[in-house]
């Protein structure tokens, strides 16, 4: 034992031969990988237990039964949408990932364009347009992850975005009406929340997304909401360009400066946080939140019974509002209420080594069979119309109210790549109190036209 | 002149440098030349530019001082930003308390330093990825055992990485790195000869004007090489981001953050490669300082 | 006066080594009270008795366990190659007349620490992604080898540096080749120099985040730097008595060879340069 590192050079050899050999052990049997943003004691947990009580092992035993070994292997991602979605550009851009991928559909223009994900045809052939499941799925949903007029995954469903308010807490401010409260105007949603502010001083009467933190919630439950509001998109449909300057643009700024720093009826604090979201569906499941703006998903996964942040008594509790525009028929195509909704689905990995096996495992999860049994896990509004939603009136009511007058983002890959962040960026800037609207506007303006060059780009006059 | 001739050829010397200078050349240097290559494309990893990458000049230059150039998240901002953190954790933080330390338990032995020595080098030698995790338990604010310490005070919470995130990360890395610094100057002072103090001793000179007209001229190259380490490797750290990811609302956006934002989670890699070619030459230029101090000393030795 | 003024400083000592142990104490106390806690907050709160109770849980990830024997791989794959090619290169460094050979090894340490930083890991992304070692151990640890060698040599060299050339130069009368040299008689004596460097490429190697996590993309290669985020919920938050459990086994090896170093050669200054 003169000179112990005599072998140390020789142990770590053998430890780097026994690691790398042990990759190349089991190879008989066909692997198959899937992965989504779900973890086990999380928000999405009862996608967790479909996954390992329903899809997997009913799927490895019908294929036992046809002579394959099949050995699905399913990692739970933890950490925001932002890293899974870093994680995917960066495993598809050197031919690597799992084989099948929960994938957010506002991501799909984006990866399609860089060629990280191809269409499903071109992955498994013709075949994948006799899908029996396309017949069951309606067009505008089934392009809720397309790009191009191609189909790129299945979708899983999709959701609406609505205020959430706590009734009780309504109750000891002495709201009227607090068990079916609808404002009809920014001017009473507002009054409410002064009213709650008074009455409640512990309590935080309203919170509307903002900030980089939220990622995508901000756009989509925060911004959006309250743009439609103003009659206004991000994207003008009818020139094809985005708005960079326009008086929806400043109105909505000045709302969220009203709540967050005029009169402090939203705390900024929480929205600024790293963990910001995951803070404020505890606040609100801790009576500490009155008005929530989110999406259904916050009911059926965070503040439901079974959900990360439970509110046993939810269907008592928790009550729900359309967001109003700021006035009636001021909103986006005249309405007077507005929402917004997404998608999301799985998709196949264009670099997987058994395609076939993974459009199988796919198509397994998104059958008939498949979604009736994520509904015993989780009810809500699926993809298919023969997967009829269980008796729950919340999802039955809001699908019903709120669908028909929704709206969805533009399907670009410069939305999710620069407008969107910049979106949050600007909110962040108004909330923090660093910038005036005007001032985060035009900040705004800058990195939009910047990103799209400013022949896509226009200004709506009168702001 | 047998020394020059050296102990094996120079063919030898040539072979045995090779396998280190092929690693050198593909993993280091190589890849700072191809930066300079990319910050003048619009590449990304995703998007149509993913695969048809142009050629944009100095566009992703001219795009970092787009104004407004200091507000948050903008370039200024973090360089902004960078140089509190450099001159308040570095430099304040670091050299000081190192250098404090190190004059402390000068000459001293036993039970006392020996802690205070462990502690500081166990504090620099654990792993990054836990140590932001201790910083975030450490300053929370309902829980963290600072807030119970300042409430034992009959001081009120801090939500320190909200409220004071610069602070924060300035005193997690003065924590974190300290033990350079002190182990550095402790070597140095262990070269000054006792009898120097136990004259000034006799004089009856004081602790300052020891310090001062002995202790500090000894070791003042020591001080140049510490300054000058801790400052370059402070401008390039990235672990602020495990404690506070940048924010809130960009406010510990160092250039390191910033970098990475651009470039991993927006995967615009033009234009963060732009970014990194400035962060370099800042760095060439510290380097520079560092290398003619260094020569300077030299010459004089 | 002057007594009065001595029991002064005495005091003042003491309260000075009081308050920086504290300070450096202080943060790293939950390490030792959460992972033994099956209700761990943020919070220092020793559970009694210590309960064993999150360590099983860790035990039953199996990516997590997993991960360790990647970091063993990746690290001492580092260690290996770090401490042999330094070892050449600073014998050749410390016995050659070579001009400009201060200059270019001050240069390569500073550009070192800038290159292995967030600056360059676009290029190298796409580099390994060139070769073909992407998601592979190899890869990561040609990175490592990288960034970790300039250190290492200037290391070394203060070593080789202080070996009397006599012992060679009789070897030489003897007529032995230059490899046959370096290995007789140069590497035994040069141990500690040797053991300094491989010791700290390992650690450094081992507590690296960003390298393995941009480089590596699939869960079973991952060393355990990136894996200690798989105790993340959905939301970005850790679950704290897993997180804790895994963040104190993970710091184990790199204590232990502190100690180690500790015991065997003292923990001096080498000049050393870390990143």
């Amino acid at each position: 034992m003169k000179n112990m590192l005599r072998y140390l050079p020789g142990l770590a050899l053998l430890t780097l031969v026994v690691g790398l050999s042990a990759q190349t052990w089991a190879q008989q049997v066909e692997v198959i990988t899937y992965t989504c943003r779900c973890v086990t004691g999380g928000v999405n947990q009862q996608t967790v237990q479909w996954l390992n009580e329903f899809v997997i092992p009913t799927f490895e035993e019908r294929m036992a039964a046809a002579g394959r070994n099949v050995d699905v292997q399913f990692t739970e991602f933890g950490g925001s949408d932002e890293a899974l979605k870093q994680q995917y550009a960066l495993d598809l851009s050197v031919g690597r990932g799992f084989d099948v991928i929960a994938f957010d559909g506002f991501w799909v223009p984006e990866f399609a364009e860089a060629g990280l994900i191809k269409a499903l045809d071109e992955i498994i052939g013709p075949e994948a347009n006799e899908w029996e499941g396309w017949d069951h799925i309606a067009p505008s949903i089934q392009n809720l992850m397309g790009f191009g007029g191609k189909r790129y995954g299945i979708p899983v469903g999709t959701d609406v975005r609505m205020i959430f308010y706590n009734r009780e807490l309504f109750v000891q401010a002495g709201i009227p009406q607090w068990w079916a409260w609808q404002p009809h105007s920014w001017e009473e949603l507002l009054a409410t929340a002064r009213q709650i502010k008074a009455a409640l001083p512990d309590v935080i009467p309203l919170q509307i997304n903002a900030g980089t933190s939220m990622g995508e919630a901000t756009t989509l439950q925060g911004y959006y909401l309250v743009l439609l509001g103003t009659g206004e998109q991000p994207y003008d449909f009818a020139t094809n360009k985005w708005v960079v300057r326009s008086p929806g643009i400043l109105r909505t700024l000045q709302f969220y400066k009203q709540i967050y720093i005029d009169e402090g009826l939203g705390d900024a604090r929480t929205q600024l946080l790293s963990d910001a979201r995951a803070r404020t569906f505890q606040l609100f499941s801790e009576g500490k939140i009155a008005m929530l703006v989110e999406g259904d998903f916050f009911w059926r996964a965070v503040v439901s019974p079974t959900g990360s942040n439970a509110i046993p008594n939810r269907d008592t509790v928790v009550g729900w509002a359309a967001m109003p525009a700021t006035a009636p028929g001021s909103g986006i195509r005249g309405q007077d209420f507005v929402t917004a909704s997404g998608g999301t689905g799985n998709i196949l990995n264009p670099n997987s080594a058994n395609p076939q096996l993974a459009w199988e495992l796919l198509t397994f999860m998104n059958s008939q069979e498949g979604l009736n049994a994520a509904q015993q896990y989780q009810a809500r509004i699926r993809a298919r119309d023969d997967v009829p939603v269980p008796n729950e009136a919340f999802l039955t009511v809001t699908a019903r109210a709120l669908l028909p007058f929704t709206t969805t983002r533009p399907g670009f890959p410069v939305y999710s790549q620069t407008v969107s962040p910049q979106i949050q960026l600007m909110t962040e800037r108004v909330v923090s109190g660093e910038f005036s609207p005007r001032e985060a506007m035009e900040a705004y303006a800058l990195a939009v036209i910047d990103a799209v060059g400013i022949d896509d780009t226009e200004e709506l006059p009168g702001f | 002149m047998r020394q020059h001739q050296g102990i094996i050829s120079r063919r030898v010397a040539v072979a045995f440098l090779l396998p280190a200078l092929l690693f050198i050349l593909v993993f280091l240097v190589f890849p700072s030349l191809w930066i300079f290559y990319l910050s003048l494309t619009n590449r990304t990893l995703t998007g149509r530019t993913a695969t048809h990458p142009e050629f944009v000049g100095l566009g992703n230059y001219l795009r970092l001082l787009r104004p407004p150039l200091f507000a948050s998240g903008q370039f200024g901002r973090s360089l902004e930003l960078t140089l509190q953190f450099v001159l308040g954790s570095a430099l304040l933080g670091q050299a000081a308390l190192g250098l404090l330390l190190a004059w402390v338990f000068y000459q001293r032995k036993g039970f006392l330093k020996d802690l205070v020595y462990t502690l500081a080098i166990l504090a620099w030698i654990i792993p990054s990825v836990v140590v932001a995790f201790l910083w975030v338990a450490f300053l929370d604010r309902d829980f963290g055992s600072l807030n119970a310490l300042l409430s034992n005070l009959g001081l009120k919470p801090i939500d320190w990485l909200l409220d004071a995130p610069m602070v924060s990360i300035i005193l997690f890395n003065t924590w974190r790195g300290a033990a350079f610094s002190m182990m550095l100057f402790s070597s140095a002072l262990s070269i000054v000869p006792p009898s120097y103090l136990e004259t000034a001793d006799v004089v009856g000179a004081s602790t300052w004007s020891k310090f001062k007209d002995i202790i500090f001229p000894l070791i003042r190259g020591h001080l140049l090489t510490d300054l000058i380490l801790i400052s370059l490797w402070t401008f390039n750290l990235f672990t602020p981001f495990l404690l506070t990811g940048g924010g809130p609302a960009f406010r510990t956006e160092i250039l390191a953050i910033y970098t990475y934002r651009h470039a991993f989670r927006d995967f615009r890699f033009g234009f963060g490669a732009a970014i990194s070619v400035v962060v370099m030459l800042i760095n060439l230029i510290l380097s520079s300082i560092y290398l003619m101090a260094l020569r300077r000393r030299e010459a004089r030795v | 006066m002057r007594s009065a003024w001595l029991v002064l400083s005495r005091v003042g000592f003491y309260v000075f080594s009081a308050l920086m142990a504290a300070f450096f104490a202080l943060p790293m106390l939950w390490l030792l009270t959460a992972p033994f806690n099956p209700r761990a907050t943020l919070a220092v709160e020793p559970s009694w008795p210590p309960s064993l109770v999150n360590f099983q849980q860790v035990f039953g990830n199996t990516f997590a366990m997993r991960a360790f024997g990647n970091s063993v791989i990746q690290a001492s794959g580092a260690m290996v190659g770090v401490t042999l090619i330094a070892m050449l290169a600073s014998y050749a460094l410390s016995r050659t007349h070579l001009p400009w050979k201060e200059g270019a090894l001050y240069g390569l340490i500073l550009f070192s620490s800038v290159v292995t930083g967030t600056a360059a890991m676009v290029p190298i992304f796409l580099l390994i992604f060139r070769l073909g070692l992407i998601d592979t151990h190899l890869g990561v640890i040609f990175v490592f080898m990288g960034g970790f060698l300039p250190s290492a040599i200037f290391i070394l060299r203060d070593f080789m540096n202080s070996i009397p050339r006599s012992y060679e130069e009789s070897a030489l009368v003897n007529g032995a080749s230059s490899l046959r040299m370096f290995w007789d008689i140069v590497l035994p004596i040069t141990r500690p120099g040797m053991m300094v460097v491989a010791i700290y490429t390992f650690v450094n190697a081992w507590g690296t985040f960003l390298i393995p996590f941009i480089l590596l993309r699939s869960p079973d290669k991952m060393p355990a730097a990136t894996a200690i985020y798989s105790f993340y919920t959905e939301g970005g938050t850790p679950i704290l008595t897993l997180t804790s459990t895994y963040a104190l086994l993970y710091t184990l090896p790199v204590l232990l060879l502190y100690l180690f170093v500790n015991w065997r050669y003292g923990f001096r200054f080498f000049g050393g340069i870390k990143q």
